[in-house]
C-alpha cells in the first residue's frame, strides 16, 4: 500500500464508522481465538434444573433445553462461525479470482464463454445456490463451506474479470505481452498486484456476507451439525422456545449481525479509505427551487413600466460567494440586448436571477425589480407563477441536457400550455406541433411523438424555443442558446431568436462570451466583468470605439478576415478575480495596461458617456472623446 | 445432479438396513441403472412434459408437490416484491424532495442511517425480531402458519423490509441526481407545479437503476423465503426445499432447483422488458 492510501485508511479507521467496524472486528477476532479457551466449560455445563430459562443473573441470555449457559455458547461459538465463513470467503475467492481473469488471459470465444457463465451465475441469489451444493455435497458444516464457497464465487469471478480486464487494455500489459512473458508469469507479476487491494475489500467483505449465509445454512438444519454448534444452530434452537424464553433466540440473532456487520463494515471502510477517503458527495445537487426574498426595507418597490428594469441587482450564496454585484440593466419592449463577458463574469447568473431560477442557496437582492411592471418579489408563488410561466421564456445553453430524456417533446411543449392556459391534452399537442412548425422544424406532426434523444443538437435547441413559445412571452432570455451548436447550426438559431422576438413583439436578452454574437443580434450591449457591468453602450459604438479598455480587449479578442494571421490571436492577460475577492478599487485593474494608482484604489462608477452609453472607468479609452465631445 | 453425490444415495435414503435387492428395485425404479446419457435425456424430456419424477422418501409424485406447494410461496414473494416497490420508490422519491441541496441533514443521516442498518439485516434475522416483537410480546399476528391475512404480515414485512430499505436509498440518491439535472431546471422555467416537476419529469429518470436493483432484488426474495417459510412453518417450496435436502431427497431437490432457478431466470428477463418498455433510450425495442 503506498504512502497516500495508508494515510487516507488512518483517516478512515478514525471516522465514526471506522472506530465502530475496528473495534467489532478486533473483539470477534480475540473472542474467536480465546472464548473456546477459556468458556468451553462454562458453555458445555449441563444444568437440567435450570433447563430453557429465560434471562436471569446466572444466566444473562438464557440457558438451551440442556440448561447449558447460552451467552457462554454464544462466545464460544464465535470462533466456528467465523472460521466457517472465512474459510467459505478464501475458497469462493480461489474459484473466483481465477475463473475471472479468464477472459483477460485467454480472451475470444473462451472468454465470451465464461463472461456469459459468471453474467448468469452472478444473477442467482446465494443462498439457493449454496443449499443445492449443500445437498450434493452432504448436509453438515463441509457441505454448507463449499455450497456458499461456489455460490459467492460468481461475485469474485465479476470483479476480477472487471479489474483484470481494465489490466488487460493498459499499456504496460502490452509492453509486457510483447516482451514474450508467459502468461501465468502475466498473471503472477503484472495483474494480480494491481487488483489486490480491490480484491482484500471484497474478501472482507465476503467473510461478513458469509457468516450471514452460513448462519442462514445451519439455522435451516443444513449447515452444522450437533454436538457442533454455531450461532445460526443456537437461533434455530432458540427460535423453538421463542413462545417461553424468547431471549434465547435473541442471543445469537445479536451475535450474528454484530458479527456479519463489523466485517462488511470495515471492508466498506477500506473501500473508501481506496477510493481516496470522501466517496461520492450526493447532498448538493445543482438546482432548488428557490424563491425571490421579498424587497429589502428601503427599497424602492415601485414597479416601472416596460419589460424589465432592475436597480442594484446582487446575487450571493451561503459562504461568501458574491457572483453578481449592483447590476443595474433596462430593457425596452421589443428590444434585444446582449450581455457579454468571459465565463465567470456573472451574466448567467444575472439572467437566472431574473428568471427567479437561482441554483440552490442562491439569493438574489435588488433596489428596484420590475418585470412586465410588476415586482416578482411581491407576488404570491402562484401569481408568480403565472405570469412568469406565460411571458417569459427561457433558452438554454446546452439543448441536449434541457430536455427530459424521458418525455415525449410534444409532452414537453404541451403541459406548458395545459397548466398555463388551461388546454386540454389534444389541443396543446395541437399548439405544440404549430409551434414547432413556427421554429421551422419539418414534419412537426412527427417531430411530436418523439423523444429529444431522436433530434439532433439544433433541432433540440429549435424545441425548446418552440417551448418557450408555447406562451405568448414578452420576454426571452437566451443564455448561450449557441454555444453548445456547430456553426452552420448557430447562425439559424439566431437568426430565429431574431425572427420570433421580432414576429411576437418580444424582447430578448441574449447572453453570450462571444462579442461576435452578440453584435449580429443585439442594439445595445451590457458587458459584464467580475459580477458587474463595467459598460453598456450600442452595438454600432462596440467596434468604432468602446470607453472601458476591457470591452476593447474583448473586441480585439475576435478574429476578422482582416486579422493579421502571421501575429498570435488577442488574448486578455491575466484572470479575473472571483466571487470571493472583495478587494477594492476597479476589479480590471491588474489585468489593464491603462491602470493607475486610482485603479486600485477607488472602484469607478458606471458614467454617462453620452445618452446611451456609460462606462465605469477611471482612464477611458480614446475613441471615447470623439464622441463625447 | 445425483451422480455428483458421494456414495449411494439410494442406499442412504433406505438406510443402511434395507436390503441390497431393495435397493436394486428402487434404483431400477427411478432409472438410475439406465445410462447415464439416457438418464439425462429422459429427464429433460420428462420435465419439459411437467414430470419431475417421484419423490424418493415418500413416493409422491414431485409435480404434485411444487403444484400444490408454489402458489403458497409465489403469493409470497409476490405480495412482499410489490409491497416493497410501493413502499420504497415513494418514500425514496419522498426523502430526496426532503433533503435535496442539503437540506434537513439530521433527516437524511437518519434515513440513511436506519436504511442501511436494514438493508445489511438478513430476513431471516428480521424475521426472529418480527417474530418477537409483534407474535410473542403483543401477540397481534399469528406466529406461524398460513391462515388469513393477518398470517401474512410478518413474513412479508420479513421479507420486503430490507429490499424497502434498500430500493428506498437507491431511489433517494437516484432522485437527488436527477433533481439536478439541467432538464429539471427547464421544468422549473416553464413555472409547473411541483407535483408535475417530481411525478412527471423526476421520477421517470430515476426508474431504469430502481428497475435494475429491483430485478436483482427479487431474485433475493425468492431466496429469502426459503428462509421465511420455514421460521413461519410456511406451507410452500422452501420448507419443502429444506425438508427434502436434509432427507437426501434428490428428485425433489433437482425440480426445485429447475423451479427456483428459472423464476430467478424469468424474473431478470421481466425487468431486462420492462426497462425496454420504459426507458426510451434503451436499444431492446428498438428494431
Amino acid at each position: 500500500m503506498s504512502e497516500p492510501s495508508t494515510s487516507r485508511l488512518r483517516f478512515a479507521l478514525r471516522t465514526p464508522v471506522g472506530i465502530a467496524a475496528s473495534v467489532g472486528l478486533a473483539a470477534i477476532v480475540v473472542l474467536a481465538i480465546v472464548g473456546p479457551v477459556l468458556w468451553s466449560d462454562d458453555a458445555a455445563r449441563l444444568d437440567i434444573l435450570a433447563a430453557a430459562q429465560g434471562a436471569s443473573r446466572a444466566h444473562p441470555l438464557g440457558t438451551d433445553a440442556l440448561g447449558r449457559d447460552i451467552f457462554y455458547r454464544v462466545l464460544v461459538a464465535t470462533r466456528l462461525s467465523v472460521t466457517l465463513a472465512l474459510i467459505s470467503a478464501c475458497f469462493g475467492a480461489a474459484i473466483g479470482i481465477p475463473l475471472g481473469a479468464i477472459p483477460a488471459l485467454v480472451g475470444g470465444r473462451v472468454g465470451k464463454l465464461v463472461t456469459g457463465f459468471i453474467n448468469l451465475s452472478v444473477a442467482f441469489p446465494t443462498l439457493l445456490v449454496a443449499i443445492f451444493v449443500a445437498a450434493v455435497a452432504g448436509v453438515g458444516a463441509r457441505g454448507a463451506v463449499a455450497g456458499i464457497g461456489i455460490a459467492i464465487a460468481p461475485y469474485f469471478a465479476r470483479l476480477s474479470q472487471t479489474l483484470s480486464s481494465s489490466v488487460a487494455g493498459s499499456d504496460y500489459l502490452a509492453a509486457a505481452r510483447m516482451l514474450g512473458v508467459r502468461r501465468a508469469r502475466l498473471l503472477r507479476r503484472h495483474i494480480l498486484p494491481n487488483v489486490a487491494e480491490p480484491l482484500l475489500i471484497t474478501v472482507t467483505i465476503a467473510v461478513g456476507d458469509s457468516l450471514l449465509a452460513l448462519a442462514g445454512l445451519s439455522f435451516l438444519g443444513l449447515g452444522v451439525q450437533a454436538p457442533q454448534y454455531d450461532w445460526g444452530r443456537m437461533l434455530s434452537e432458540g427460535l423453538s422456545q421463542i413462545y417461553v424464553t424468547p431471549v434465547v433466540a435473541l442471543g445469537p440473532a445479536v451475535a450474528i449481525t454484530l458479527g456479519a456487520l463489523s466485517f462488511v463494515l470495515f471492508g466498506e471502510v477500506l473501500a473508501k479509505a481506496a477510493a481516496g477517503g470522501g466517496g461520492v458527495r450526493w447532498t448538493r445537487s445543482d438546482l432548488s427551487f428557490v424563491s425571490l426574498p421579498p424587497a429589502g426595507d428601503g427599497a424602492d418597490a415601485r414597479p416601472v413600466p416596460g419589460v424589465l428594469s432592475v436597480e442594484g441587482l446582487t446575487v450571493s450564496f451561503p459562504g461568501g460567494a458574491v457572483p453578481v454585484r449592483g447590476v443595474t440593466l433596462e430593457v425596452a419592449p421589443g428590444e434585444i440586448v446582449g450581455i457579454v463577458g468571459e465565463s465567470g463574469s456573472g451574466k448567467t447568473l444575472t439572467a437566472m436571477a431574473i428568471a427567479d431560477l437561482l441554483p440552490a442557496g442562491g439569493r438574489m437582492t435588488a433596489n428596484r425589480f420590475s418585470l412586465f411592471g410588476e415586482d416578482p418579489r411581491t407576488l404570491s408563488d402562484g401569481q408568480r407563477r403565472r405570469l412568469l410561466g406565460r411571458s417569459l421564456a427561457v433558452v438554454y445553453q446546452d439543448p441536449m441536457s434541457a430536455l427530459n430524456p424521458a418525455l415525449r417533446v410534444g409532452r414537453q411543449l404541451g403541459e406548458v400550455a395545459e397548466v398555463h392556459d388551461g388546454l386540454s391534452k389534444a389541443q396543446a399537442r395541437q399548439r405544440a406541433t404549430e409551434r414547432l412548425r413556427s421554429v421551422r422544424i419539418g414534419n412537426a406532426e412527427a417531430r411530436v411523438r418523439q423523444y429529444p434523444h431522436e433530434l439532433s443538437g439544433g433541432m433540440r435547441q429549435r424545441a425548446v424555443i418552440a417551448m418557450g413559445l408555447m406562451g405568448e412571452p414578452k420576454l426571452i432570455i437566451a443564455d448561450e442558446p449557441t454555444t453548445a451548436l456547430d456553426v452552420t447550426v448557430e447562425q439559424q438559431i439566431l437568426r430565429l431568436l431574431r425572427d420570433v422576438t421580432a414576429s411576437g413583439g418580444a424582447s430578448a436578452i441574449l447572453i453570450s462570451h462571444d462579442v461576435a454574437v452578440v453584435s449580429q443580434l443585439c442594439s445595445r450591449v451590457f458587458v459584464m466583468y467580475a459580477g458587474r457591468i463595467v459598460e453598456e453602450l450600442d452595438v454600432a459604438k462596440l467596434v468604432s470605439g468602446p470607453a472601458h479598455p476591457y470591452t476593447a480587449a474583448l473586441v480585439a479578442s475576435v478574429p476578422t478576415m482582416r486579422s493579421d494571421r502571421t501575429r498570435p490571436l488577442a488574448s486578455i492577460p491575466g484572470r479575473a478575480p472571483g466571487p470571493y475577492d472583495d478587494e477594492p478599487g476597479c476589479p480590471f485593474a491588474a489585468r489593464c495596461p491603462r491602470a493607475s494608482e486610482r485603479c486600485r484604489r477607488e472602484m469607478p462608477p458606471l458614467e454617462p458617456h453620452s445618452p446611451t452609453h456609460r462606462a465605469a472607468c477611471w482612464h477611458p479609452l480614446d475613441g471615447l472623446e470623439d464622441v463625447a465631445v | 445432479m445425483i451422480h455428483l453425490v458421494p456414495g449411494d444415495p439410494v442406499r442412504a435414503a433406505l438406510g443402511p438396513t434395507a436390503p441390497a435387492s431393495l435397493v436394486a428395485e428402487r434404483k431400477a425404479a427411478l432409472g438410475l441403472d439406465e445410462p447415464l446419457v439416457t438418464q439425462y435425456v429422459d429427464y429433460v424430456r420428462n420435465v419439459l412434459h411437467g414430470d419431475f419424477g417421484t419423490s424418493m422418501t415418500t413416493g409422491e409424485s414431485v409435480t404434485d408437490v411444487i403444484k400444490v406447494r408454489a402458489p403458497a410461496t409465489f403469493k409470497l414473494a409476490g405480495i412482499a416484491f410489490l409491497v416493497a416497490i410501493f413502499v420504497a420508490v415513494p418514500l425514496g422519491v419522498l426523502m430526496a424532495a426532503l433533503t435535496r441541496d442539503s437540506r434537513r441533514r439530521g433527516l437524511e443521516l437518519g434515513f440513511t442511517a436506519t436504511a442501511g442498518g436494514l438493508a445489511a439485516i438478513p430476513s431471516f434475522l428480521l424475521a426472529v425480531g418480527l417474530v418477537y416483537l409483534f407474535a410473542v410480546t403483543f401477540q397481534i399476528f399469528p406466529v406461524a402458519g398460513r391462515a388469513g391475512v393477518s398470517s401474512y404480515v410478518l413474513p412479508v414485512a420479513a421479507l420486503a423490509l430490507a429490499p424497502i430499505a434498500a430500493l428506498a436509498r437507491i431511489v433517494r440518491v437516484e432522485g437527488l441526481r436527477v433533481l439536478g439535472q439541467d432538464y429539471i431546471r427547464t421544468a422549473r422555467g416553464k413555472r409547473l407545479p411541483a407535483r408535475i416537476v417530481y411525478v412527471r419529469h423526476a421520477l421517470p429518470n430515476t426508474l431504469t437503476p430502481t428497475l435494475t436493483l429491483a430485478g436483482l432484488l427479487l431474485g433475493g426474495l425468492v431466496a429469502g423465503t426459503v428462509l421465511v417459510e420455514n421460521i413461519f412453518a410456511w406451507p410452500g417450496l422452501g420448507t419443502s426445499l429444506v425438508q427434502a435436502v436434509a432427507q437426501k431427497d434428490f428428485p425433489t431437490v433437482q425440480a426445485l432447483a429447475v423451479v427456483f432457478g428459472t423464476v430467478v431466470l424469468l424474473a431478470n428477463f421481466a425487468v431486462d422488458i420492462a426497462l425496454g418498455v420504459i426507458d426510451p433510450r434503451s436499444t431492446i425495442l428498438e428494431s
